[in-house]
């Protein structure tokens, strides 16, 4: 295994690479980005192979993974010949084989979503919306133990933005009248999730630029002091002659006044 | 051309070295910001808390390495308040490249409480086939997971002799970058599912700060016991465990940035509105 603090010079190295597509696309991130989808194909294979198909499929086939005495599982047979199906797509003419394994994979799953969607989500989520606006008598509107927990006004909210926002997503009627009024508002809350939506967006994509600056100003620096330094200083150097050669290129391409 | 039109149609490249200037200035000087711990984060301690000394976890760590600065802190600060209360930890992966993460974790936290591997944590690895294995994982755990990551059979680990299905557990820690995650675990586990205790299987949720809007409906309808949403929630789960990892030391640099682009949204807001009026 290589020492840490080469996996970190790589590491570092690759991700300056990566970031100087924010300057321009150039050769260096293309050669970091083709070399980033090769390895991590060849990762996924591999990691198939050891995880999944030979613990899962071979090992207890040829009876080299039970348990101490146990002999070869001949129903695997069936799942690997299903599993074979699917490759017959490369052969035009058994290509329709591999619709038997589809439809066993898109049944299978078609099912378990189904009762998932509905047992986990629809109706616990209606349920959730069944609340009580009205607040317990003799304690004030904002009280937060008001209506078992959360307080009257947040049922409220929550109650009315789902109704607005179920009108607006409903399509049987003109949004006219009443239900034109509700749509209008549902469109207000949907709006506000959306913002939210897209608070939390920046937050992740930030989060993933300061999980790199931590390798690049932390990490790195830490495991091979000196390269690392060498290296942004380079990185920094190389953006500076780029975007001075890049405005001595517009000032020339500017057309002049006549 | 105005300074409007110049700033209407700035160079998106001085955005991004604004942003730079923004994050870099944390890693000079540290700000410490003060950070809140929400409803949710305290939901997701103590649910940790209440696990029993001695009792069992499940720890899914359904992420890889693309969404690892929000989610390690949140997998390091649950493993040290699960081993700091002697709490055993199985964990175990849907996303292919989550088990090196998930051992670099264990590795780095289980030393801390001289915790021994098979008999006070395990990783069982990766498995594919998303929500077959949620629901398997309900009947026969051993049987999804014969084996660890590192090849040795389960039958021969001490902490999973006994560990059958989630009966056998107290809590779900779902720490969760997409699909397969905290939904599909909420849908096929959390209304199907008793624990150790003869409760519905609790489950806690730390995610991506993308997918946490989406997961605060689950904590609302009482699906979710906790949710740490992001590098915010991380940071909160570090402040409640007392440890001050990676997360919080970015909360500055997160509070930032987010400052600058509210500004960026408002100047751009002022020029379009500003445009607008000029061309009537």
């Amino acid at each position: 295994m290589l020492p840490e603090s080469i996996l970190l010079t790589l590491n570092g190295l690759f991700t300056l690479a990566i970031l100087s597509f924010l300057f321009r696309d150039n050769p260096i991130y293309k050669f970091a980005e083709h070399l980033f989808i090769g390895v991590a194909a060849g990762y996924a294979v591999g990691l198939e192979w050891h995880n999944v198909f030979l613990p899962n499929l071979w090992r207890p086939l040829t009876g080299a993974g039970g348990a101490a005495g146990a002999g070869p599982r001949l129903i695997l047979l069936i799942p690997f010949a299903i599993g074979l199906l699917m490759y017959s797509r490369f052969v035009s003419r058994y290509a329709w084989l591999s619709r038997w394994s589809l439809a066993f994979m898109v049944g299978a799953y078609a099912g378990l979503a189904v009762i998932g969607a509905a047992q986990g989500d629809f109706v616990p989520q209606v349920e959730a919306t069944m609340l009580s606006v009205v607040p317990r008598a003799g304690t004030p509107l904002w009280d937060a133990t008001n209506v078992s927990g959360p307080s009257a006004i947040n049922n409220l909210i929550l109650v009315l933005g789902t109704f607005a926002s179920l009108a607006y997503f409903f399509f049987s009627r003109e949004h006219k009248g009443a239900l034109g009024g509700a749509a209008r508002l549902g469109i207000w809350f949907l709006m506000v999730s959306f913002g939210a939506s897209y608070g939390f967006t920046v937050m992740a994509r930030y989060s993933l630029l300061i999980g790199r600056f931590d390798l690049l100003f932390i990490d790195w620096p830490a495991a091979a002091p000196g390269i690392a330094q060498l290296c942004m200083a380079f990185f920094v150097l190389a953006i500076i002659v780029a975007t001075l050669l890049e405005v001595r290129a517009r000032r020339r391409h500017t057309p002049t006044a006549p | 051309m105005s300074l409007s039109n110049r700033l209407v149609n700035l160079d998106r490249r001085y955005i991004f070295f604004v942003i730079l200037i923004v994050i870099i200035i944390p890693y000079i000087r540290p700000l410490g910001l003060p950070i809140r711990v929400s409803r949710e984060a305290e939901g997701f301690f103590s649910a940790i808390e209440k696990v029993p000394a001695g009792g069992t976890v499940l720890l899914a760590a359904d992420y890889d390495p693309g969404s690892m600065p929000e989610l390690q802190p949140m997998t390091l600060a649950a493993l040290d308040l699960c081993f700091r209360r002697n709490v055993k930890v199985v964990g175990f992966c849907l996303w292919p490249a989550g088990p090196p993460l998930l051992n670099r974790a264990l590795s780095q936290v289980a030393p801390r409480y001289g915790k021994e591997y098979g008999v006070d944590y395990v990783n069982l690895g990766f498995k594919e086939g998303q929500e077959a294995v949620m629901v398997r994982v309900g009947s026969a755990l051993p049987e999804v997971f014969p084996a660890d990551y590192n090849g040795t059979p389960v039958s021969t680990l001490p902490i999973m002799q006994d560990v059958e299905n989630f009966s056998s557990v107290h809590l779900l820690i779902s720490i969760s970058a997409g699909y397969p995650g905290t939904k599909e675990w909420v849908q096929q586990v959390g209304q199907r599912f008793q624990n150790a205790n003869r409760e519905m299987l609790p489950i806690v949720s730390g995610c991506t700060a993308v997918s946490a809007p989406e997961y605060y409906a689950y904590v609302n309808a009482g699906q979710l016991d906790g949710l740490l949403g992001g590098l915010a929630g991380a940071a909160e789960i570090e402040k409640l465990a007392g440890v001050t990892g990676t997360a919080t030391r970015g909360m500055d640099g997160q509070s930032l940035a987010h400052l600058i682009i509210i500004a960026f949204i408002v100047l751009g807001n002022l020029l379009y509105f500003l445009g607008g009026r000029r061309k009537k």
